[in-house]
């Protein structure tokens, strides 16, 4: 019991993480119907930002944990923020209204060059970073087993929360929201009714992106490390997530997350960790065999 | 309803969560007759139609075919392909649905898809090309050319179906349609874009395949001057019910079916008045 | 839709709208001071663990500031050649003089293209680089119309394609070493094993549509990866399978033993004999697959294929089993991958999961979309440019998938629809003429 205790806290903030990468996904998906293969390795270049500002700061003398983290988290949702825009505009925009694979093909280019890019910018090996978050609480303890919950998980879980919040927020309340739903809809309409289709499209890859940064900094932070490849698989299991939630849909997703995050923790935990990966696709396949429209997604009536 | 009835529908319904397009509808058609499904827009034809030929699985009632040699068929219980490959049932849509990036030519060889896979042995006796699979391709070839010099697009043949004028399409696919050898012809507004002329020409089309070729067809249209030419019967359909039935004259006076239509919408109920007459 | 517009309107609009240099200066600006927030950090600083673990980063400016003015430069050249070029996605209108001339060229193309193939091993006989990547052309070309049967022509969109070469692979792989058959034996064998795994998979699988399916094809592949990767006892894990036999001409081997197909022949042994053999093997593996689907194409089966690429519904309407017909195509196309797999292991003597990649999937079905869904010619053309391409940066070892990344988007944009974007009828009543491509769907599913 303890140590399911333990793996379900571990779990939900795994899953929180993949709930902010899926996130992106789900939102892209529904304006674009594209999948954006190169979100992964958006994920994995906020991480690194992440490390390289924290560093920076660091070596500034500055030691104020919240104060470090505050302009971490800025800085990294920033700049990647602007890598989701450039590849949008250089990638996907020329191809807006193209044939459906040319979109897709020009995605899984962009993911190479993103994981190349990063992989002969900062080296093949993987960053290590000490613990920058310590401490926490002992929320149970018996038998020499300790159940523990650190204030790197507290700190993770709440800022997805928060950020969800504010995200689910902006969808549902703002202008720009309500210009995604409608590009969501039916863009030619949209456009028709004034609303700049291009400008929100690349909104919406900015949104995507720097929640994905958020994801590669917690990532950073839970993990202590970063490297070059973690964007493929984190990616796979992040649309995996979207999937399971119904694509299209915000809380979906992070429900998403959370499952694939305690599913795998789960696996890891009670089976074999060298099949974790094998288990979370194997949902995917599953899922979308016989839930394809996900738990939380609309059912698609099929026009005759 | 007695005589030689191809198609029994008993009691219909289909329901989509809680809206139900299709409400115990009972009509049947006749073999070697057309029969005309109309009624204002939303009435639900189309998903009458789409119960017969398999799309939707129907919420009640049954849906019975006879065959001509007394065969009797639940197409309820039939699902997708199995309604045209055993059935014999063959269907066109109301948005065109030929093969686009095929030519006419191709168009109907596709549709002779089962004769054609028993006839190469299941692609094995035509990966080696065996006399038998050639001369079963020259008869495909044989039947398609004949339908498209009836359909009047013979010298067309060799052209990608998407690059077809409109009304070549609607006749296409009705073509490809009979070339499925079908029992029963399901026509979802064939005459729907086409003008006066073509029109006419689809009357003539029809009545010419019902004639030579002993086809009962099923037929959804707007277009009352191409109904009441054509139908031998006539079904009223009207918020997924049935509300009237019988022969062109019957229909044309019967004071439900001009409320029916003139309670949806004034111009077409003008229209259907003046096309009768 | 803007292709319809004639070229001399188009040229005209091109003159109005040419800007002026402020504007070009203003853009590159702009792409500068945006090439400067994105590389800061990732080119301006670079992070390395020191010599005791602990994480330390030191400046590169000069690296920063030159790839900022990179951008800056390059985007006042792209901006030119676009005024030069004019508006993107122009038709130019060619003469009828130049088209017929075009299309006698691409009607020789394809039979001058198989004959000087057959010579490369007689012309190129000293120079093994050249005969090694003859080979591996030919291995990507056979990828290629083995993948071409299931998204050029049926429209499914496969990205783990890789699965069913590691399939084919492995499955000579251990039957050779462990049980000692041969390769004639194991070929046919892996190519029924690789189609197995396509039925395994496509069964469940095959109602999803589009990029659904895309995504679970890619984890398949992944799944296969892992698998192979963590079964050791009967992989052998990451450190794969050694000693694979080598291919033997029906039975007689080309070693410098008395047994020798050299010492039979009476002439003196070389290694270059294996490789041209190798060679003339891959090339009827290829050639093979090529003349099986030119022949489905024209049977009902390739026929049902197209359509089904073309329009589900509409299929289903015919009474065609769309199931059983995308399980054919699938089973079709893993069917090729496995034997190229086999031959890729004979050839290598070694596999392990590392070729096992989602990177050659995706190189392949680049290949099938570069050379034009569902084009014979074009899928061979795209391998050669692929494939050719990539060996001009095998100096640039740690570049190369950034290159190969870039490719790939630019060829996108350049041509979505491949290098020859129009589908050949399969049968036709008074000529033979080829379809545009804007007509010929993509498929869903």
């Amino acid at each position: 019991m303890d140590y399911f205790a333990q793996q379900l806290i571990n779990g939900i903030v795994l899953g929180s993480i993949y709930g902010l990468i899926a996130i992106g996904y789900t939102m892209v998906y529904g304006i674009v119907g594209m999948i954006n293969f190169a979100h992964g390795d958006i994920f994995m270049i906020g991480g690194f930002i992440a490390l390289i500002s924290f560093l920076i700061l660091v070596s500034f003398g500055l030691t104020v944990v919240p104060v470090i983290l505050l302009i971490v988290l800025l800085v990294s949702m920033a700049i990647t923020a602007l890598y989701g825009w450039t590849v949008e505009r250089i990638a996907y925009r020329p191809l807006r209204h193209s044939f459906r694979l040319a979109p897709m093909l020009s995605a899984i280019g962009m993911s190479f060059v993103l994981t190349n890019y990063s992989q002969v910018a900062q080296g093949a090996r993987v960053k290590p970073v000490p613990p920058i978050i310590t401490g926490g609480y002992t929320l149970y303890e018996a038998d020499g087993f300790v159940v523990r919950l650190s204030n790197v998980q507290i700190i993770v879980v709440i800022t997805t929360v928060v950020l969800l919040a504010i995200f689910t927020w902006m969808v549902a309340r703002t202008r720009l929201g309500r210009d995604m739903r409608a590009c969501e809809q039916d863009q030619t309409m949209a456009a028709l009714l004034g609303v700049d289709v291009d400008r929100t499209i690349s909104m919406t890859f900015v949104i995507g992106a720097a929640l994905a940064a958020v994801a590669g900094m917690m990532y950073l932070l839970y993990y202590g490390l970063v490297d070059f490849f973690m964007g493929f698989v984190a990616g796979i299991k992040a649309f995996t997530a979207a999937v399971l939630g119904g694509i299209g849909s915000l809380p979906g997703a992070m429900l998403g997350g959370l499952l694939i995050g305690l599913i795998e923790t789960m696996w890891s935990a009670y089976f074999s960790v060298e099949y974790k990966d094998v288990a979370a696709f194997s949902i995917l396949i599953v899922v979308l065999i016989f839930l394809p429209t996900g738990l939380l997604g609309r059912p698609e009536v099929e026009k005759v | 309803m007695s005589g030689d009835c191809i198609l029994s529908v008993d009691r219909l319904s289909m329901r989509f969560g809680g809206i139900v397009a299709v409400n115990d509808l009972t009509f049947s058609a006749e073999r070697r007759k057309i029969t005309a499904l109309i009624g204002p827009n939303g009435a639900g034809k189309t998903t009458v139609f789409n119960c017969i030929t398999g799309f939707y699985k129907p919420s009640g009632g049954s849906l019975k075919l006879t065959h001509g040699d007394g065969r009797e068929i639940q197409l309820e219980r039939l699902n997708d392909f199995r309604i045209s490959k055993q059935a014999r049932v063959a269907r066109t849509f109301q948005n065109i649905r030929l093969f686009p990036g095929m030519t006419a030519l191709e168009n109907l060889m596709v549709a002779q898809h089962n004769a054609l896979m028993r006839a190469s042995g299941l692609t094995f006796l035509g990966l080696i090309g065996a006399p038998s699979w050639r001369a079963a391709e020259k008869r495909a070839i044989d039947l398609s050319k004949l339908w498209l010099e009836r359909i009047g697009l013979l010298a067309r043949a060799d052209d990608a179906a998407g690059n077809l004028p409109y009304g070549d399409q609607r006749r296409l696919e009705i073509a490809r349609a009979m070339c499925t050898e079908p029992a029963l012809l399901c026509l979802d507004e064939p005459a729907a874009g086409l003008n006066a002329r073509e029109s006419a020409a689809l009357s003539e089309l029809l009545l010419a395949i019902r004639a030579d070729h002993g086809a009962s067809i099923l037929l959804i249209e707007h277009d009352m001057s191409v109904v009441m030419e054509i139908s031998d019967q006539v079904v009223v359909m009207d918020y997924g019910v049935k509300i009237a039935e019988g022969t062109p004259r019957q229909i044309r006076d019967d004071p439900k079916v001009i409320a029916a239509y003139l309670g949806a919408d004034e111009d077409e109920a003008i229209a259907v008045m003046e096309s009768g007459t | 839709m803007a292709g319809v517009t004639a070229a001399p309107a188009s040229r005209s609009s091109a003159a109005s709208y040419a800007p002026g240099a402020a504007f070009i200066f203003k853009k590159a600006l702009i792409s500068a001071l945006v090439a400067l927030v994105l590389f800061s950090l990732m080119i301006g600083v670079r992070t390395d663990a020191g010599p005791d673990g602990q994480l330390t980063y030191w400046t590169r400016f000069g690296d920063l500031a030159a790839m900022v003015a990179t951008v800056f430069g390059g985007s006042i050249v792209v901006e030119l050649l676009r005024q030069w070029w004019g508006p993107v996605g122009t038709v130019r209108i060619v003469p009828p003089s130049v088209q017929s001339g075009l299309a006698v060229a691409r009607r020789a193309i394809a039979p001058l293209l198989l004959v000087f193939t057959f010579l490369v091993p007689v012309i190129f006989y000293n120079e093994r680089y050249i005969l090694d990547l003859g080979i591996l052309v030919l291995t990507y070309v056979m990828l290629g119309w083995g993948l071409n049967v299931v998204v050029g022509l049926a429209g499914l969109l496969d990205l783990g394609y890789v699965a069913f070469y590691a399939v084919g692979a492995y499955s000579y792989a251990l039957l050779a070493t462990n049980f000692g058959f041969s390769f004639w034996i194991c070929l046919p064998l892996a190519g029924i094993l690789a189609a197995f795994c396509g039925v395994l998979l496509g069964f469940p699988v095959l109602r999803l549509r589009g990029d659904y399916l895309a995504i679970v094809t890619l984890a398949f592949g992944e799944i296969i990866r892992l698998v192979i990767i963590n079964w050791q006892s009967l992989t052998g894990g990451p450190n794969g399978v050694t000693g694979i036999p080598r291919p033997t001409l029906f039975g007689i081997p080309l070693t410098p033993g008395d047994d020798g197909l050299a010492a039979m022949l009476g002439i003196e042994f070389s290694t270059t004999h294996r490789i041209v053999f190798l060679f003339y093997l891959i090339l009827a593996l290829a050639l093979l697959t090529n003349w099986v689907t030119i022949r489905l194409r024209r049977l009902p089966i390739g026929r049902a294929w197209e359509a089904l690429r073309e329009d589900e519904v509409a299929c289903r309407a015919l009474g065609i089993n769309t199931t059983t017909t995308k399980l054919t195509a699938f089973a079709t196309g893993a069917m090729f991958g496995g034997l190229a797999g086999a031959f890729f292991a004979t050839r290598q003597g070694f596999i392990s999961p590392e070729s096992f990649t989602f990177h050659e999937s995706a190189l392949v079905l680049a290949i099938v979309v570069l050379g034009g869904m569902g084009s014979q010619l074009g899928v061979a053309l795209a391998a050669l440019v692929m494939i050719g391409g990539f060996e001009l940066f095998r100096g640039l070892e740690q570049f190369r998938m950034l290159v190969f990344g870039l490719a790939m988007v630019l060829l996108m944009i350049w041509r979505p629809r491949g290098l020859i974007g129009h589908r050949a009828p399969t049968v036709f009543l008074h000529h033979n003429q080829a379809i545009s491509s804007d007509l010929v769907k993509e498929g869903h599913g």
